[in-house]
């Protein structure tokens, strides 16, 4: 049972639509073929983790679109939210 | 891929057949329906407006109000005047005309001798409309003349990511087809104004874009507002929406990812095929009503809290990827799109279904708000006070 959705396969965040605990497994689906990676830290329902690691200043995709650019090196399995993600638009 | 609807005197293809009591202004309104409740059959558009507006605004109206008659829905239109209202009902005979050569008739309350002769005159010639109308037949079309007017209200965290993908899936489908699909609400696209313009046909119609998105953050800081302020909410970043391109993506999804091809004004008619976009206020109500009178056939939307609204011209399909919604409004709501956050179904399986639910209302199924009769009605404005 998938516990988070990629929307695009570009997208280099999932969408967490349960709450994931540290430690716990993140599954998704591409495609029909289901692939997990484990979160590093807790992540509420409905918010994003990183899918790979991402380095400070890159751009982060959803929806296979720039959603904002890494304010801090990203790891894979992090929570991307305010902490680590800002917009490109200001 | 075919449908079944009612072919025009006009060439377009309606696929619902009603005859329109349509009137002028606000002060012609209450005639207009006491007309339409002696014929059941024929839909009353409520107008709040059509006088004492700015010149823009009176523009706009005249535009909204022929566009409905012209909606291939409409198999033809009752105008009723007052007489002296800023819609004058033989100027908008004429914009009508302009448009389209359905059947159209007209009555002014005063010219009639107030409104109990004017409503025995409106009466006759929509029961006579309402007859005709009722010979018509469905034959078949084309799917590439259907007009998809896509649009969202009542958003949460699912909208984005169920519900919105969903309508992406069929509106890229119906474009793939040859058909049409609108996207809509210009406040939404702040912030994804490079992405959607780097996605137009060509340079003119991406300025066009900009300049569409530019204008309206230009009329909202008239009024003192900065709409990228604030946004998102902190409600929605406690939801998880971090920054304001992910909040208008996950908006704008429920259209596609089609070149866009034209960008429309508010009520303008639609004469390109493929994605194009209108420039419509993000009020749900008054964003279909400019949708309708550009032509579009049927609307499908999408809710994350859930809504009601239904329009007296297009079948409105509304659909929601929050199962609790889907459960406690089930007699608003056509199509439960919760697989998807239940991790139970793909973007396509249920963006196939929500196609074959979209073909069985365009050819003659009734939507849910349809059912119940729904008729909301509300028109953008420029200017509120002039």
């Amino acid at each position: 049972m998938y516990n988070s959705l990629v929307i695009k396969e570009a997208d280099t965040v999932a969408t967490v639509i349960a709450p994931v605990k540290s430690g716990e497994s993140i599954i998704y689906s591409i495609d029909g073929e289901e692939k997990s990676l484990t979160a590093w830290a807790d992540i509420p329902i409905y918010h994003k983790a990183a899918l790979r690691d991402i380095k400070k200043g890159e751009a982060v995709i959803k929806y296979g679109c720039k959603i904002g650019y890494a304010l801090e090196d990203i790891k894979k399995g992090a929570h991307v939210h305010t902490q680590n993600l800002d917009s490109i638009m200001r | 891929m075919k449908f079944r609807g009612y072919r025009r005197p006009d060439g377009k293809i309606g696929i619902r057949n009603h005859v329109l009591i349509l009137p002028c202004s606000l002060c012609a309104s209450e005639t207009a329906r006491f007309i339409a409740s002696q014929v059941p059959s024929a839909v009353y558009i409520p107008n709040q407006g059509g006088c004492a507006v700015s010149a823009a605004d009176l523009e706009m109206t005249f535009k909204v109000l022929s566009g409905f008659a012209a909606n291939p829905n409409v198999y033809g239109t009752v105008v009723i005047g007052n007489n002296c209202e800023g819609v004058q009902a033989h100027l908008l005979v004429e914009r009508i005309k302009a448009l389209t050569n359905k059947p159209v008739e007209s009555v002014v309350i005063r010219d009639a001798g107030g409104t109990i002769k004017a409503v025995e005159k409106g009466v006759e010639y929509a029961m006579k409309m309402s007859m005709d109308a009722s010979l018509c037949q469905r034959e078949e079309a084309d799917i590439s003349e259907l007009i998809l007017a896509t649009e969202c209200g009542g958003s949460d965290p699912t909208s984005g990511l169920a519900a919105n993908p969903t309508l992406g899936y069929v509106s890229d489908k119906l474009v793939a087809l040859g058909g049409t699909s609108i996207l809509s609400e210009t406040t939404e696209l702040m912030g994804t104004e490079d992405i959607l313009a780097a996605r137009c046909i060509n340079d003119r119609v991406a300025a066009d874009l900009l300049a569409m998105i530019k204008n309206n953050e230009e009329h909202f800081s008239l009024a003192g507002e900065n709409i990228r302020d604030g946004n998102p909410s902190p409600g929605n970043k406690e939801g998880g929406l971090t920054t304001i391109e992910e909040k208008s993506l996950g908006c704008i999804n429920k259209a596609g990812y089609s070149t866009i091809n034209e960008v429309y004004g508010y009520g303008e008619q639609i004469d390109k095929k493929g994605l194009v976009v209108m420039d419509t206020p993000g009020q749900d109500i008054a964003s279909i009503a400019a949708m309708v009178a550009g032509g579009a056939q049927i609307v499908i939307f999408t809710t994350g809290r859930g809504t009601p609204t239904g329009n007296g011209i297009v079948p409105v399909v509304k659909l929601t990827g929050n199962a609790e919604t889907y459960g406690l409004m089930k007699d608003n709501i056509d199509f439960d799109a919760s697989a998807v956050v239940a991790g139970k179904a793909s973007i396509a399986e249920t963006g196939e279904k929500l196609f074959e639910l979209m073909l069985e209302v365009v050819n003659g199924r009734m939507s849910k708000a349809e059912a119940l009769g729904f008729n909301d009605m509300s028109m953008a404005r420029k200017c509120n006070f002039c």
